[in-house]
């Protein structure tokens, strides 16, 4: 019961500071989708604490693709797997809370004022970065695997798929249960 | 125009108002535990489609501006057309149809994996999941790469910044908000005079 509440780290008050504060600060930095912090998550939660293995880390995003809803529950994930439900609220309302502020504030800006110079310079100015981060998360997220001609077979058929199907994204994650299970990747 | 701006457009085929923030909540609760991988092309099927609460230009007027935010595209975009609708309490409403469900549900599958942690099968599994997910990120990496040829950087400059971002973050394990400020001021300096 005390594991599924605050998980079994037994983090300190000054780590959930931590902990929140990261996620928080991630918030604000995650243009083009939650997904794009997740490099830094890895290297803040992995990396520098040791919170999770790097098993464990591509394991609850990995979860939180095979279930309905938004992308950005992968935070969830993260959150519980590494302190329980306070942790799922940690970095919940980390990532959440001031980036819904912000959009708030600026989304009737935002909407008149669509074509001014300064928002387009943000819009064509981070479109690079959005998908260098996007290629650094794919990266990270196979640091558990073994490198083998199976695991590029994987990645590949998956990218295939999901740009000449229009089939759901779970026929290439039960494949890749089942790739898991016979021990191919 | 005013508040109701996107929500309903003159030229198009009339658009509806949701009845009430409950309605809201219902049908952004309904498109979430229908999107596997993503609920961006589920929210357009339900909110255009069949609610007829957005018309298709509304909708992408939305979702571009939910992109340029900082955040999940998806729940800015229930917090402004929420807050277009019912204000504060609508924006709340989507918000949390959103979320609440597909959170509960992953929370179950996450306590589900951790019960079963003994058995190898499950990491197994989950590791061969973790590829796949690569692959889905990627993918969409892909889909937006086709998107930068249109960028005003132009196609060599875009490239230095994707191979520079990679690198920073991936290799080098810079954090993120260096990457930002350093890379992305640059980029956005060079995209400032392209602009003008």
């Amino acid at each position: 019961m005390r594991e599924l509440l605050v998980g079994s780290l037994a983090l300190s008050a000054a780590d959930w500071g931590l902990l929140f504060t990261h996620f928080a600060m991630l918030s604000l930095l995650a243009v083009g989708g939650a997904i794009t912090t997740a490099p830094d998550m890895q290297r803040f939660v992995v990396r520098e604490h040791g919170w999770l293995s790097d098993a464990q880390f591509t394991g609850s995003v990995a979860l939180a693709q095979a279930a309905p809803g938004p992308n950005v529950l992968f935070v969830a994930v993260i959150g519980f797997n590494i302190g329980g439900l306070a942790g799922v609220l940690a970095t919940m309302l980390g990532t959440l809370v001031p980036s819904t502020l912000l959009a708030y504030g600026i989304s009737r800006w935002g909407e008149r004022n669509r074509q001014s110079r300064l928002l387009r310079t943000f819009t064509t100015g981070m479109a690079p970065l959005t998908l260098g981060l996007l290629a650094a998360t794919g990266w990270i997220l196979l640091a558990p695997t073994h490198p083998s001609w199976a695991t590029g077979v994987l990645v590949a058929g998956t990218i295939v798929f999901m740009l000449r199907t229009a089939w759901s994204p779970l026929w290439p994650i039960a494949a890749g249960a089942v790739a898991g299970v016979m021990g191919w990747v | 125009m005013g508040r109701a701006a996107g929500v309903a457009d003159a030229d198009e085929p009339p658009t509806l108002r949701p009845a009430s923030p409950r309605a809201l909540f219902m049908a952004f609760n309904r498109l979430a535990l229908q999107g596997f991988g993503g609920v961006i092309p589920v929210a357009q099927r339900e909110l255009v489609e069949r609610e007829r609460w957005l018309s298709r230009d509304g909708f992408l007027e939305l979702l571009s501006i939910s992109q340029v935010l900082p955040g999940p595209n998806i729940v800015n975009l229930a917090l402004i057309f929420g807050d277009r609708c019912f204000g504060w309490r609508g924006a709340l409403a989507a918000i949390g149809g959103i979320l609440s469900a597909p959170l509960l549900l992953v929370l179950v599958l996450a306590v589900a994996v951790r019960q079963l942690q003994g058995v190898p099968a499950v990491g197994d599994a989950l590791r061969g999941m973790g590829v796949v997910a690569a692959g889905l990120v990627l993918s969409t990496a892909w889909r937006l790469a086709g998107g930068l040829r249109k960028n005003r950087l132009g196609v060599p400059l875009c490239a230095g910044f994707v191979v520079l971002t990679l690198l920073a973050v991936a290799v080098l394990r810079w954090p993120l908000a260096a990457v930002v400020l350093g890379l992305g001021s640059a980029s956005m300096a060079l995209a400032w005079r392209k602009l003008a």
